[in-house]
């Protein structure tokens, strides 16, 4: 078992900029082996951004990322799918008039036969990923039928089992539960459960403080691009968890409150962002 | 399992027929029976349905074929080829000249024209990648600009802008692209040669499943680790092949080059691929519709040929045709998209 404290993945002061946009400013955390890290944030916070340079879909604007303690850069998301990173895309990444099977496996595909005679082993395609979606609860009865035909929530879970199955050593899932009713949601949940206990590291963007709350281990906010700072299960409760994760703004609330200084509600997205870089040491 | 998403859910069992019917090449395959009825009815007493008859629309259909078969997979890929009319006239310069103006061995011509059909798709591939233009824009631009390369060149260095091959008298590659076995003309071979290995290559390689992925969402699939900027550029490299293939079969065929040929081929190669089920925007579609389009246009290019009329009808005809071939497969589509 690796030690805990070796990170898996770490981003050191990690910037993007796209243009004039600031989407990340100076982000450091890491993902650790069998524990699931959490992301949170508010709308436009800069998660999607960040699991991107994760998995090699942006390059950072400053700073690098590090696997297992070694800088890294990710050309494309190829490099990173190659070093074990496998990632749920907000958007899922599938391609809709594409059958099934054929988005399963579109980027690693089976093959069989040898030299020029070697091709897409369909039958295998099929026969896995009807395998892999009975196990999240799915029965298909046409592995080739397009992926338009699936409901929403079919079609998360689909592209949770694809990354699950693929996932080496890191899985990233960006609101994986977003579409899903409360069932399937509890089984993506026991799904992450079963990927941590098996010694991967899971980085799991919510919405939800409840989810996170019940299958975190660690939590990192990010607020406006800036980190609100990292946090271990036991240091935060799901209430406070809950006001970070409005971004600051709760947070400026209450340090007001305790501060007595009382000052008024409105506060300013200039007011929330200064208050994002400081609350690390609050925190 | 009970509580699965789907198998509790009530499914009615549709069959192989109803699978049938949501083949993207249906159209294009009921259009070839119904177009091959009507001139069989029409122009049946003129020779259409001779075996000289089917040597002259399958060689018709066999040249556009040869070129429609990769322009199908750029398009499923989600891209256009409109470069590909003037480089079939560009490589058939090259052939042409380096023959009879510089004493090349025929082989050595040829090959000249492959590789700069090669160059030349790789730029369009390129440019299209790197600027972000849409390719129906880049390659375009392409058309004029290989068009007027091979008419400048060709004035230049011959004066003239149609060339005779003279006395080439190379058995061998005289057989293989202009040869003929009965009335049939070898290109014909060609045209099914590549339709088969266009169908095996999209719907049995790994790489027939990235075409189908880059065209159908270039971001999706690049998230997932296909390389779509080399599936792309190999696909305008491929059409551009294809092109420079048709020269040599024309110019060998012919015995003499000309710097317009091949113009509008870019636009029927196009509209072969649509009446064969590819959809414009990508991502959906098959060779063998492409290779069933193109015989539509050579069965009614030359059965209204057979019939006497002026074949100034031929074009309002191929327009009719693809705009109900477009209709038709919208619905073809659209019930593929449901079908479960
Ligand atoms: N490609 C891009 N070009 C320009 N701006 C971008 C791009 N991608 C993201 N942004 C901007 O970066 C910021 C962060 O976006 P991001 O998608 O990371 O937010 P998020 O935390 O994932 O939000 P959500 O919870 O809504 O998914 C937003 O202001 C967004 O507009
Ligand atoms: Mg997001």
């Amino acid at each position: 078992m690796m030690a805990n404290d070796t990170p898996l993945m770490e981003a050191r002061g990690v910037s993007k900029y796209f243009g004039r946009v600031i989407a990340l400013e100076d982000i450091s955390m890491d993902v650790k082996a069998g524990q699931v890290t959490c992301l949170l944030g508010d709308n436009g916070a800069g998660k999607s951004t960040l699991i991107k340079i994760f998995s090699g879909v942006h390059q950072p604007t400053k700073g690098a990322m590090a696997l297992d303690g070694e800088e890294v850069r990710f050309d494309s998301p190829r490099d990173a799918i190659d070093r074990g990173i496998a990632t749920v895309f907000q958007d899922l990444a599938m391609i809709p008039l594409m059958g099934i099977s054929r988005n399963f496996f579109i980027g690693r595909e089976p093959t069989t036969g040898v030299g020029p005679f070697k091709r897409f082993d369909v039958k295998k395609a099929d026969r896995i990923t009807r395998e892999e979606l009975d196990k999240i609860g799915i029965t298909l009865r046409d592995t080739t039928q397009p992926v338009s035909t699936l409901s929403g929530g079919e079609r998360q879970s689909v592209a949770i089992a694809r990354a699950v199955y693929f996932g080496a050593k890191i899985l990233i899932l960006d609101e994986p539960t977003s579409a899903l009713g409360v069932k399937q949601s509890a089984m993506v949940l026991r799904y992450i459960n079963r990927t941590r206990q098996q010694g991967i590291g899971v980085v799991f963007i919510t919405h939800s403080v409840h989810h996170a709350y019940v299958i975190g281990d660690r939590y990192t906010v990010l607020s406006h691009g800036h980190s609100l700072g990292s946090y271990e299960k036991g240091e935060v409760s799901m209430a406070e968890l809950e006001k970070l994760m409005a971004g600051g703004k709760e947070l400026e609330k209450l340090e007001d409150e305790l501060q007595g200084s009382g000052a008024t509600n409105g506060a300013s997205n200039e007011a929330a962002r200064s208050e994002g870089s400081t609350s690390e040491t609050v925190g | 399992m009970a509580q699965s998403a789907t198998g509790g859910k009530p499914v009615r069992d549709v069959g192989a027929l109803r699978r049938l019917l949501t083949r993207p090449e249906l159209a294009a395959v009921a259009g070839s029976i119904l177009v091959f009825a009507f001139f069989a009815v029409v122009a049946g007493d003129y020779g259409f349905l001779t075996t000289a008859g089917a040597a002259s629309y399958l060689e018709v259909a066999a040249q556009l074929g040869i070129v429609a078969v990769p322009v199908a997979l750029l398009m499923i890929a989600g891209e256009f080829d409109l470069s590909v009319g003037s480089m079939v006239g560009a490589a058939g310069m090259i052939i042409a000249i380096s023959v009879s103006e510089y004493g090349l061995p025929l082989l050595v011509g040829v090959l000249l024209a492959f590789a700069v059909a090669l160059v030349v798709g790789f730029l369009n591939g390129y440019l299209v990648i790197k600027t972000g233009l849409p390719s129906f824009i880049v390659t375009l631009g392409m058309l004029f600009a290989l068009r007027g390369l091979t008419i400048g060149f060709a004035r230049l260095l011959t004066g003239r802008t149609q060339i005779g091959l003279g006395d080439s008298g190379s058995g061998v590659m005289q057989t293989l692209f202009a040869g003929s076995i009965g009335d049939f003309p070898v290109s014909i071979i060609w045209w099914f040669a590549l339709a088969v290995l266009g169908t095996y290559v999209l719907q049995r390689t790994v790489f027939g499943n990235w075409i189908f992925g880059a065209g159908g969402d270039a971001n999706a699939a690049r998230n997932v680790g296909v390389p779509v900027s080399r599936v792309k550029i190999t696909l305008f490299m491929c059409t551009a092949a294809s092109a420079a293939l048709l020269a040599t079969i024309q110019v060998l065929d012919a015995g003499s080059a000309d710097v317009l040929r091949g113009t509008l081929l870019e636009l029927q190669a196009i509209a072969a691929a649509v009446i064969g089920g590819v959809l414009l925007t990508g991502g959906y579609g098959s060779v063998i519709g492409a290779l069933f389009g193109a015989l539509i246009f050579g069965m009614v290019q030359q059965g209204i040929f057979f019939t006497g009329v002026s074949t100034d009808w031929f074009q309002v005809f191929v327009g009719v045709m693809l705009l109900i071939a477009v209709m038709f497969n919208n619905v073809i589509r659209r019930r593929a998209a449901e079908a479960r």
